[in-house]
């Protein structure tokens, strides 16, 4: 699928652009994604490292077991994969509690140490487990209870009541997640590993 | 009152965390400023691991909305969608938004600057903007950094769920708003 979507993007925009004449424009924008890659990637450093190095003191504490303790019940429904009271549940749970708070650019580093401890226990290397499908699943449907960024993008722009879209956000938002979490419920079958 | 709660929230949440920390670190004997440096070691790793999963996703993004593929797309979906209840004025903003984080940031701007953050199409970009995420960002970079080939259904999942987000969010908004 990844490889499919890949390609269209890539041949669609080449076909477009020599239809229009513009085939200049490929080679720049080429060098233009390969460039802002280096630009993202090197500026995680400093932020991925610092959220790490808090991490790996939580983790020496053994607040990630404590989190995944307490919060047992939720993460035994979402992740049945996950061993009891594991260091890869306190790890999701609190990245998925950064997400749930808005706390941007926290939740990037705190959601790759929980993919990390997920893959710890992962079988095949190469091939994303039940629980990593799960966690993207739902990362990516958005989990945010308080959009900050939407706000304050209203605020600039002179709104009235910035915070009147609260409501409607967290409607869609459960609408979306529950389609995250129901897909993958029900496609992490057809796709086991081999396939 | 709401606003200031929610950014009291966020000036304070991640403060206090930091405090937390490495106070609860103190307590349980961890050697804590040893423990960060250790776990801080990897942040350069999980980095360039990501790397190359970046460099082809952004390499087939770019090229897709340079070359104007995108806003052919667009052109093409938008009677449909039309007909469904979409305003075309959205339509940018839901193509945009799981393909590129900043992209569909300038969007919102624009679409919040055009028609005002207060008037329907303003409250209706805020709502998808805040319900979906940037998924082709979240699967290339969480998936990259532990550097996971096969993602198996990932993708039709997050693509459902930003569909789904978007729908609702056009008939919640109405609803509320209409």
């Amino acid at each position: 699928m990844i490889n499919i979507i890949w390609f269209l993007m890539i041949a669609s925009g080449i076909i477009m652009a020599v239809n229009n004449g513009k085939i200049d424009i490929i080679t720049q924008a080429s060098l233009q994604g390969a460039e802002q890659a280096v630009t993202i990637a090197f500026g995680l450093i400093g932020i991925i490292s610092f959220w790490s190095g808090m991490m790996k003191i939580a983790e020496d504490a053994g607040l990630m077991e404590f989190i995944a303790k307490v919060l047992q019940p939720l993460g035994k429904l979402l992740f049945p994969e996950i061993p009891k009271g594991h260091k890869a549940m306190g790890a999701i749970l609190l990245s998925m509690s950064a997400n749930f708070l808005g706390l941007g650019n926290a939740c990037t580093p705190l959601s790759l140490k929980a993919m990390d401890e997920m893959q710890k226990i992962n079988k095949d290397k190469t091939v994303a487990s039940d629980s990593m499908c799960t966690f993207v699943a739902i990362t990516s449907s958005s989990l945010t209870v308080i959009p900050s960024t939407v706000i304050a993008f209203r605020v600039a722009q002179g709104s009235a009541n910035p915070t009147e879209i609260i409501g409607t956000t967290i409607i869609a938002t459960f609408a979306s997640t529950l389609t995250a979490f129901t897909f993958d419920r029900v496609l992490k079958r057809f796709s086991r590993r081999g396939k | 009152m709401m606003l200031s709660f929610i950014n009291s929230i966020s000036r304070w949440a991640i403060p206090l965390l930091l405090l937390a920390i490495p106070t609860i670190g103190i307590i349980r004997k961890v050697p804590i400023y040893e423990s960060f440096v250790a776990g801080a070691k990897e942040g350069y790793n999980t980095s360039v691991r990501i790397l190359p999963y970046l460099v082809a996703m952004l390499i087939a993004i770019q090229i897709f909305r340079q070359s104007g593929a995108m806003d052919k797309l667009i052109m093409f979906m938008a009677p449909l969608t039309q007909k469904l209840g979409v305003p075309n004025e959205v339509l940018p903003l839901a193509i945009i938004r799981p393909l590129s984080g900043s992209g569909a940031l300038a969007m919102l701007s624009y679409i919040l600057g055009t028609y005002g953050p207060d008037s329907f199409i303003g409250r209706l970009a805020s709502t998808i903007q805040g319900c979906t995420e940037t998924t082709f960002y979240v699967i290339t970079v969480y998936f990259g950094s532990v550097g996971i080939k096969k993602i198996r259904h990932s993708l039709i999942t997050c693509l459902a769920a930003d569909i789904v987000g978007f729908i609702v969010s056009v008939l919640i908004v109405a609803k509320i708003f209409g």
